[in-house]
């Protein structure tokens, strides 16, 4: 029992977290595949990250140093609610730092700050079935994927290409992991998709309303779908963050009037401020 | 006391701080799981009961309960481990290993091919046997090259005191992806761990 | 210069503090009491305990007052509380045929054992707002009947069993699955599904049961039994090995008898649909009974080509605190992939390409789509080279 009188550590019970690490077990045993968990109501509404706070709740432990992102910023509301829970729940140290940071929960965003190994990113997922807007059927996409029958998504991003003359997704753009299993990395951008491949760190994701659970080991093989002549590429600015310079980094546009103004930052909030404080502390 | 009233009832003694002894050990197996090959050190254990190594008991404490069926070999299967899995564990014990979650071997040298337990389906490969082998050693055997997920550049593992043909039914169970077995190999207060998706070079 | 928004906690922390000043309302008018609440807005909490899976008036009534009577959230709220309970085991079966009846009606039989008992129904009132209510005053009591309701009553299913007209009541082998515990697989068998229909929303069964009614895979029901009342709960514990009696629930049942022609295995016979909710809550037992049936089209040989009889649709989309969670995480932030979308709308079209609205199910709608109106104005960034394969 923690200061949260009455609820266990990190809320769970211990059976539920018990089933929730067997369950990561597999899913790092068969990388991009998703285990069907038996998700629990957690406090926060399904579509807020329920997938992710279980994990997290899951693998956390005492030691552990936390840090908690929405669209790359510590500060979005729904990053500052997660971050309390845990703080309430588990009384475990959080911080802004990507460096810091043991295990990181995140919405939309991979962080700029290369990860390291022995650090775990947990995503939270809202639909993590990569096939759903091809075939609705859960019984249809799981034996696509027994059979590892992919060419529907082939044939949809080719026709992106007939119409538009480039893959116009732009977002939860589908990997291959491990060459085997096509996945939905969640909605991050594709900017951050070559971040996946051969990362040090352990890519968990969890999806608590869709009640399944899936992870990229470390040093995993995560190739976004292209085609030779129409290669994966990330989107990238003209402009440079208007905070802290970088033209690196994935930029949020900030609409400043309304008369067409808008300007240019960085989404990841923990690197656009430490590149502040170094040019501060370099004049 | 707990300790001695849980000897003198011929008992052993489970975690010290079930919850959260449970998360470091799960850490340590999901280390042990994310980066195949690397020996990762128990870091919490209790004494259970022979012939069970303390990694062995330490991850069914963690890790086992009523909903995993656990199969024990003909060396683990002793009415004191029965006992001490049913009691703080509460999993049940099953003779069918294609209806176990987890596997417990003992003595290698007698076990059966990795076949013999659940594989899981193309449709469920989540649904197999966790097998975890309580080996000789985990430094000291004839050296595997190991490759595939969790992998950087190639890693090593020397574990040791395998049947006749081992290697080859961990080849055949990686040639199986995504269904095959996990494996577990415990030593003593150590761990490192085979997952399905690690193939074996040269 | 720009300062990028900051202050989250403390916007969060005003806003629940202005939430519950607005649900206290105004200081003046006495608090609402949880007594009060079960007491006078048993419906309310009738649901909220039958959707939320719990059996406790007071919690619920509670959960009520905390959500300011939005009952999806109260019942979100029960569940929340639900999950962190530890279970002790599992009772045996109700026996509703025991049930100590306050209410009693079929529509199949003009008069039967046991009688019809109208009970406390808003049926046949008329929906006129009463504005007497709308002053303090005193209800008078309803008088008591001289003659007692009968002690048996046998059910309108068991009565027609009898003469083998109806399927004998379908059993599932071994014991009954707990999707609270278990992740679903499909396909489910009647116990998940009338698990889920149980915690279903209510507002979605009805409406599912209403396409029954309208051709939409029509199951020609009949309303055999609504009876409601009391039932005992017995469990049996591990080390007495003989059921105790651990208290009484309230609960509505309804079985429907729904025609069938027969199939080359079956004779025509009756065909059962069945609905069970805690307390009073007719309308959801009836609609779930009507879906329950339908949703066993395929297990009695019959085309399922509509909504009701889609097993997967009806169990994956029933649930109203998945569906309200996730139909209103649309308000958390999409800056990012909104941000996507906006560089792409504005590549497409700095290439002078005419953009088709997109397809239905196209990849990927979560997240808004960029389709507002894009400003060409000054300051568009121009299309930059497409960085590097990864």
């Amino acid at each position: 029992m923690t200061a949260a009188t009455g609820y266990n550590f990190a809320y769970l019970d211990d059976q539920t977290k018990r089933m929730i690490r067997r369950a990561i077990l597999k899913a790092v045993a068969v990388p991009g595949y998703q285990v069907p968990f038996g998700s629990r109501e957690m406090p926060l509404p399904y579509g807020w990250g329920t997938g992710g706070i279980q994990v997290t709740a899951s693998v956390i432990g005492p030691d552990d140093r936390l840090k908690v992102i929405d669209q790359g910023a510590d500060d979005t509301t729904n990053a500052v609610s997660i971050r309390r829970f845990f703080a309430r729940t588990a009384g475990v140290a959080t911080t802004d730092r990507t460096e810091e940071a043991t295990i990181i929960q995140t919405r939309h965003r991979i962080p700029e700050t290369p990860l390291a190994e022995g650090q775990i990113l947990v995503y939270q997922v809202p639909i993590p079935e990569p096939l759903r807007w091809l075939e609705p059927r859960e019984t249809e996409t799981r034996r696509m994927h027994a059979l590892a029958d992919y060419g529907a998504m082939h044939v949809k991003l080719y026709e992106d290409v007939a119409r538009f003359g480039r893959i116009a997704t732009t977002y939860d753009y589908p990997v291959m992991v491990n060459g085997r299993y096509l996945m939905r990395p969640s909605p991050i951008p594709k900017f951050d998709n070559p971040k996946m491949h051969m990362n040090p760190a352990l890519q968990l994701f969890g999806a608590g309303r869709e009640k399944r659970i899936y992870a990229v080991p470390p040093f995993t093989e995560v190739r976004s779908l292209d085609f030779e002549d129409h290669p994966f590429a990330v989107q990238s600015w003209d402009q440079s963050c208007a905070l802290c310079g970088s033209t690196e980094s994935f930029l949020d546009e900030v609409v400043t009037d309304d008369k067409g103004g808008r300007m240019y930052v960085c989404s990841d909030t923990d690197y656009c401020g430490r590149r502040r404080d170094r040019k501060e502390a370099a004049e | 006391m707990a300790m001695t009233a849980a000897a003198d009832s011929g008992l052993h003694p489970g975690f010290a701080d079930p919850g959260l002894d449970s998360q470091r050990v799960f850490r340590a197996v999901l280390e042990a799981m994310a980066r195949p090959g690397t020996i990762v050190g128990l870091p919490a254990r209790a004494a259970g009961p022979a012939p069970l190594d303390a990694a062995t008991t330490a991850i069914l404490l963690a890790l086992a309960d009523y909903e995993t069926p656990v199969w024990l070999d003909g060396a683990a299967d002793q009415p004191q481990v029965a006992g001490y899995l049913r009691f703080h564990c509460g999993c049940p014990l099953t003779a069918d290993p294609k209806a176990a979650a987890f596997a417990v071997i003992a003595a290698p040298m007698g076990m059966p091919p990795l076949s013999a337990f659940n594989l899981g389906s193309d449709e469920y490969p989540d649904r197999s046997t966790t097998v975890i082998v309580q080996v000789a050693t985990l430094t000291e055997g004839a050296p595997w090259e190991l490759g595939g997920p969790g992998i950087r550049d190639g890693a090593r593992l020397a574990a040791g005191g395998f049947p006749p043909g081992f290697r080859r039914w961990v080849a055949d169970n990686h040639e199986l992806f995504p269904c095959g077995v996990d494996l577990v190999f415990t030593c003593g207060d150590a761990l490192t761990a085979l997952p399905r998706s690690t193939r074996l070079e040269g | 210069m720009y300062v990028a928004v900051k202050g989250g906690e403390r916007a969060i922390d005003a806003a629940h503090r202005l939430m519950a000043e607005e649900r206290r309302g105004d200081p003046a008018t006495p608090e609402l009491s949880l007594g009060q609440i079960a007491g006078q807005l048993g419906l309310a909490v009738d649901r909220v305990m039958t959707e939320g899976s719990v059996y406790d008036t007071e919690l619920a009534a509670l959960a009520v007052k905390q959500a300011q009577g939005d009952l999806v959230e109260a019942i979100f709220l029960l569940r929340a509380y639900r999950t962190t309970l530890p279970r002790f085991g599992a009772s045996e079966p109700v026996d509703t045929a025991a049930m100590a009846i306050r209410r009693r009606i079929s529509a199949a039989y003009k008069d039967l054992p046991g009688g019809q008992v109208l009970g406390p129904t808003y049926d046949y009132t008329h929906r006129l707002l009463d504005f007497a209510l709308a002053a303090d005053g005193d209800v008078p009591w309803a008088e008591a009947s001289d003659t007692a309701v009968a002690d048996v009553m046998p059910r309108v299913a068991d009565v027609l069993d009898r003469e083998g007209l109806i399927e004998a009541n379908p059993t599932g082998g071994g014991p009954p699955g707990d999707l609270t515990r278990e992740p679903l697989t499909l396909p489910a068998g009647r116990d998940l599904r009338l698990q889920n229909l149980a915690r279903a929303d209510e507002g979605f069964v009805l409406a599912l049961g209403y396409s029954s009614q309208r051709g939409y895979g029509n199951t020609h029901p009949f309303a055999g039994e609504i009876r409601m009342g009391e039932v005992t709960v017995e469990l049996v514990p591990e080390e007495l090995g003989f059921p105790v009696a651990i208290g009484t629930v309230t609960v509505t049942e309804c079985q429907m008898i729904n025609q069938f022609k027969g199939s080359k295995d079956i004779p025509p016979q009756f065909t059962r649909g069945y609905g069970l909710t805690f307390g009073k809550s007719e309308r959801k037992a009836m609609a779930m009974a009507l879906v329950d049936r339908s949703l066993r089209a395929r297990e009695l040989g019959e085309d399922a080509a509509n909504p009701a009889q889609d097993e997967e649709f009806v169990l994956m989309h029933s649930d109203n605190v998945e569906a309200s969670g996730f139909v209103q995480h649309l308000k958390l932030p999409h800056y990012v992939d909104f941000q996507s979308e906006l560089e792409m709308i504005r590549r497409l079209r700095a290439a002078g390409q005419q953009l088709e609205p997109a397809p239905a199910g196209d990849w990927p709608v979560e997240g808004p789509r960029a389709g507002a109106s894009v400003s060409q104005a000054g300051g568009c960034p121009r299309p930059a080279p497409e960085g590097q394969r990864q």
